[in-house]
């Protein structure tokens, strides 16, 4: 199979308000510096790919204005899924793998706060049982999250120390949107937002942009000094329906970690895409995480979630830890769907030095 | 390493109308997909990933629909992914699913696409208000008929030629059971005195707004060859986009749609389409479209589109034949038009498109495009594998 | 060239996205929801044997058809929960209620609802609980008004019992209401565009890169992928490109037809905008008519375009711009 590697990234400052910009406005200068940092144009480039979503915006066809950002003239080749980017990445590597590029750029964006977050992610579910009844996403969460604690399998102590170590980390992440946090026990004397989570469980809601650049073989190790190599990539979705699937499991994120060879060897560090602190929770046991990995060390979802850009990030800031040598293999996750519905699992690594 | 060569082994659509009332979105999907995988003669286990596309969720009103979805296409345990690229999304969504058979990530995926319109109105999902932006002016057809005017002036086309489509178009779907309109008591001469709602398009001359999906079943080498049926081989396949406007843009002839038409001709080692091709299903939506795009897809020479509709090629027993199943002026689905062109010119090559087969087709173009005429898909299919 | 202004003043505007989405349910749904109608609620047997409530069409795991209904009870048992301290709107109550997921007496899988209850120390896994039907009800998961308590009731002894799903008036579609309120914020460009406009001055934007004239304005030249910022002032003579004539009354558009709708390149810009043409016989309007806009006291945009009565423009000199 053909070597394909993560050779740039690139992310915006996360903000709970962009109004300021257009999404265009936002996305471009991502995309002039992660094309900036390999050294390629538009028209250089293998294929394109892209997430976004035309709920998040209120408007049909939102991405097409975005693609003004690219530049694409002469024409690229180009696609775009509606979907978190994570998933354009996936889409680009099976590209690549065919050989018909060697280069491709993924980007993907989305704006929050246009609109209520919580009400639009209700559009998500079920149009017949579920979406007349308006659950929030926080609450299907919450659902999930006393699923968990039921089954011993965590405490509210537990998840605020997610929180607390989460934000902390994000204390040295220039970009994340939410740093910085009270001890865990301070925390467990605040309100609850849905019972049993509060909002220090929670991801901040806003607006962000990311992209990253794969290529192929010797053009990656022509791009950067030491390429973020995907040896595995993986995706995998489950039931909708939450009184179908048990909650306090993630079959699928098991499933996408043993395709993308998650357990062939240990990973020192993961980015996992947990919005809320008790699927972190879920998401280690299922990925098999023991205390000597480095979980989320860019703070994760809870210190920035750009709805359709939060899972692409994951792989980027695994790669970026790659690429800047603090790590060697990592994993990187990203979810779609309520309460973890669908799953991706990428497994990167560096050469040794 | 070489690409895999890519199969298609099963074709399945819905029975496509203005309103299917009588399933739910689950439903529509699933009876495309079911056509397809009884086509193939396979059943759920045997698919290993599936690939879907349609135009925006507003039409459905549901956010990213493929997590609903996802039980009714049997996809719980798989990869499931959820392509949009506008009106082309059926063609890409297609592509999407070929490059993971090509990329040896899969061996057998299930393509499918689609959009339940009657859920709520296409122009409603089609032209949301936007603050502070000039409200276009004229309805859907009102976007397209300046585009038809540039044509006829830069080419001297003579006013009749989208009647002779639309008539062609509508004829051909009376051959085929799963299109949405059967106007069996259609004339050319009613054709050309229908209402003229967006001088220069007539009433007739328009596509419907309809619901249905289309399905296709995708694998390699060794699934093609357990195949019952014979197979579809992709010798070629293209997307390209250009910016939605731009300053130089050419919203005739978009160079977006003449690229990618080179290189899936490139892929495929077509040197003279018009010889080499021996039926297209393009993606038309207003009928004067047909001669345009004959030009940009290279079928004729630019200004010449028009001449080849006049002389009858593009007719069912033409030299090229263009739309045998009746084409987007019969039935459309936004989000699966561009898989059913796809679909269909896999149905020509398999020699299974029934009662609108071309005699003898061994090579066929599927075409999809949308957007503001920026994103293009384009497979090209023939009965026998590509060698080399 | 003038300096771009600033862009703190960054506009905003409301967006409601509103449609009663009318849906078909398809078989099993159909008599599920004209069961809750009738205070029967169906479950759906899988080839397992197992029951699933709410019923599916489809085995979530086998993706087999489901059609194989069975009645189950309208009591059950939580089995998991979260306070929710706000309902907010479209919510099943408008009181703070429990969000639960309750397996139903026979069924084997949950279904998501509202609790009813005094407040989160009353709410715990595995307990009783039994439905609230809707006073008036019209086959739709809200004739389930929502749960409450059901004290130690024990569930009942028998099992789930084969149904027909037969109803009289089958319910066969629901329309499902749907509002989302955004807030619009079109941008830095848009904002200097429209604030130009409305000293109906057009002012579109160069490239820094190709030195194309972009009107109106997006932030970004979508040939080149770069931020356009030089500010250039643009007609407001202009040719009309190309045009149609619009013979039907489009919905929510207050104009007579027949009209014409047309593209009209400003002088100066590099593509054309859209505008409707007036103060010609409509049957008059030809490619390469010369036209300037006319403004009404409180439009936004021009109202039309109107001819400027010099000589039309020659074809070759915008027909780059079709």
């Amino acid at each position: 199979m053909r070597e394909v590697a993560i050779v740039a990234f690139a992310q915006s400052d996360h903000r709970p308000d962009t109004s300021d910009v257009s999404e265009v406005e936002m996305l471009m200068p991502v995309l002039r510096r992660v094309l900036d940092d390999v050294g390629l144009t538009a028209g250089e480039i293998g294929f394109t790919c892209s997430g976004s979503s035309d709920y998040l915006a209120g408007r049909a066809f939102s991405f097409t204005m975005a693609l003004d950002g690219v530049g694409a003239w002469p024409p690229i080749s180009e696609s775009h899924v509606e979907m978190d980017g994570a998933w354009a990445l996936h889409e680009a590597w099976t590209k690549l793998l065919t050989g018909e590029a060697d280069t491709a750029l993924v980007y993907s964006y989305g704006k929050s706060s246009p609109g209520d977050l919580r009400e639009v992610l209700t559009r998500q579910l079920d149009p017949y049982y579920l979406a007349p009844l308006w659950p929030d996403s926080v609450s299907l969460a919450a659902l999930q999250a006393q699923a968990l604690i039921d089954a011993g399998e965590t405490d509210e102590r537990a998840l605020a120390g997610v929180a607390h170590r989460s934000r902390t980390a994000a204390e040295a992440n220039p970009h994340a949107q939410l740093s910085g946090s009270a001890a865990p026990g301070p925390l467990l004397d605040t309100p609850y937002l849905v019972r049993p989570l509060r909002r220090h469980d929670c991801p901040p809601i806003g607006d962000g942009a990311a992209a990253v650049v794969l290529a192929a073989g010797d053009t990656a190790r022509g791009l950067c000094p030491r390429p973020a190599w995907i040896r595995g990539i993986d995706h995998r979705v489950e039931p909708h329906a939450l009184g179908v699937r048990e909650l306090t499991r993630s079959p699928s994120t098991r499933l996408a970690a043993e395709r993308a060879g998650a357990f062939d060897a240990p990973v020192d560090t993961a980015e996992l895409h947990a919005p809320f602190t008790s699927q972190e929770v879920l998401l280690r046991r299922e990925l098999r995480l023991g205390a000597d990995v480095r979980v989320n060390p860019s703070g994760g979802a809870l210190a920035a979630n750009p709805m359709m850009a939060a899972g692409l990030i994951r792989l980027g800031e695994a790669a970026a830890a790659i690429h800047r040598g603090g790590s060697d293999r990592a994993l990187a996750h990203a979810t779609s769907g309520p309460c973890l519905q669908q799953n991706l699992v990428a497994v990167l690594e560096g050469e040794p030095s | 390493m070489s690409k895999e060569p890519v199969a298609v082994v099963g074709v399945g659509q819905t029975q496509h109308t203005a309103a299917r009332r009588d399933v739910s979105l689950a439903g529509l999907v699933r009876e495309a997909a079911l056509r397809a995988l009884e086509d193939a003669e396979l059943t759920w286990a045997d698919i290993d990933a599936v690939v879907i596309g349609k135009a925006p969720d507003f039409f459905e009103g549901v956010m990213m629909p493929e997590l609903y979805l996802a039980d009714a296409l049997g996809a719980v345990g798989k990869p499931l992914l959820r392509v949009h690229t506008a009106g082309s999304v059926g063609g890409s969504t297609a592509l999407v699913a070929a490059t993971q058979v090509a990329a040896r990530i899969h061996r057998t995926v299930l393509t499918l696409a689609f959009e339940k319109q009657s859920e709520s109105n296409a122009m409603w999902g089609l032209s949301l208000p936007v603050p502070f932006q000039q409200p276009l002016l004229a309805g859907a057809g009102g976007f397209f008929a300046p585009h038809v005017r540039a044509y006829m002036r830069r080419t001297g086309a003579p006013a009749g030629t989208g009647a002779l489509v639309a008539y062609k178009d509508r004829r051909n779907a009376l051959r085929n059971p799963y299109a949405h309109l059967h106007e069996r008591g259609l004339t050319l001469e009613k054709v050309r005195s229908s209402p003229m709602l967006w001088d220069p398009i007539r009433y007739s001359e328009t596509c419907p707004s309809s619901d249905g999906a289309c399905a296709m079943v995708l694998t390699d080498r060794a699934g093609a060859a357990r195949a019952p049926r014979p197979c579809a081989w992709m010798h070629g396949g293209a997307m390209r986009s250009e910016p939605t406007l731009f300053a130089g843009k050419d919203c005739v002839s978009p160079r977006a749609g003449r690229d990618c038409a080179a290189d899936v001709y490139r892929q495929a080692g077509i040197t003279d389409p018009r010889r080499q091709i021996d039926a297209v299903e393009m993606y038309v939506p207003f009928s004067w479209y047909e001669p345009m795009w004959l030009e940009n897809l290279g079928f004729a020479a630019e200004g010449e589109g028009w001449k080849l509709v006049e002389s009858g090629i593009t007719e069912l027993d033409g030299e090229l034949p263009v739309n045998p199943s009746g084409g987007v002026l019969s039935t459309n689905p936004i989000g699966a038009s561009g898989m059913i062109r796809f679909a269909e010119a896999a149905l020509q090559v398999r020699g299974e498109a029934g009662e609108h087969q071309v005699e003898g087709a061994r090579t066929a173009l599927g075409h999809a495009y949308g957007g503001g005429s920026q994103f293009f898909a384009m497979w090209v299919v023939g009965d026998a594998p590509p060698t080399g | 060239m003038t300096p771009a202004p600033s862009s703190s003043e960054a506009l905003r505007a409301p967006l409601v996205v509103e449609f009663p989405f009318t849906r078909s349910l398809g078989p099993v749904q159909s008599d599920f929801l004209t069961g809750l109608r009738e205070r029967t609620v169906l479950g759906v047997r899988t080839t397992d044997g197992r029951v699933l409530v709410p019923p599916v069409e489809y085995d979530p795991v086998t993706a087999a058809e489901l059609r194989d209904l069975v009645e189950v009870a309208p009591t059950g048992t939580v089995t998991t929960w979260a306070w929710n301290p706000s309902p907010s709107r479209g919510q099943p109550l408008d009181t703070p209620f429990a969000w639960v997921l309750v397996r139903l007496d026979g069924a084997d899988t949950a279904l998501l609802h509202a609790l009813d209850a005094p407040g989160p120390e009353a709410v715990r896994t595995g307990m009783r609980v039994r439905i609230r039907w809707a006073e008036r009800r019209t086959g739709a998961i809200t004739d389930i008004a929502c749960f409450t308590p059901d004290g130690d009731a024990a569930a009942p002894a028998a099992g789930p019992a084969p149904h027909s799903g037969e109803f009289t008036e089958p319910v066969r579609g629901i329309v499902a209401p749907a509002r989302l309120d955004y807030t619009y914020a079109p941008g830095r460009a848009q904002t200097r565009f429209l604030a130009a406009l409305a000293g109906r001055r057009t002012v579109g934007e160069r490239c820094p890169s190709c030195r194309k004239v972009y009107v109106p304005p997006r932030g970004a030249c979508p040939t080149c992928g770069v931020a356009t910022a030089e500010q250039v002032e643009v007609g407001p003579h202009g040719t009309v490109t190309t045009f149609c004539i619009v013979n039907i009354k489009a919905k929510n558009l207050d104009i007579e037809v027949p009209y014409v709708y047309a593209h009209i390149a400003l002088d100066g810009a590099g593509l054309a905008l859209h505008g409707r043409i007036a103060g010609i016989p409509y049957d008059q309007v030809r490619m390469g008519l010369r036209v300037t806009p006319v403004w009404t006291e409180d439009g936004r945009y021009p109202d039309h375009y109107r001819p400027t009565g010099e000589p039309d423009a020659d074809y070759d000199t915008y027909k780059e711009l079709l």
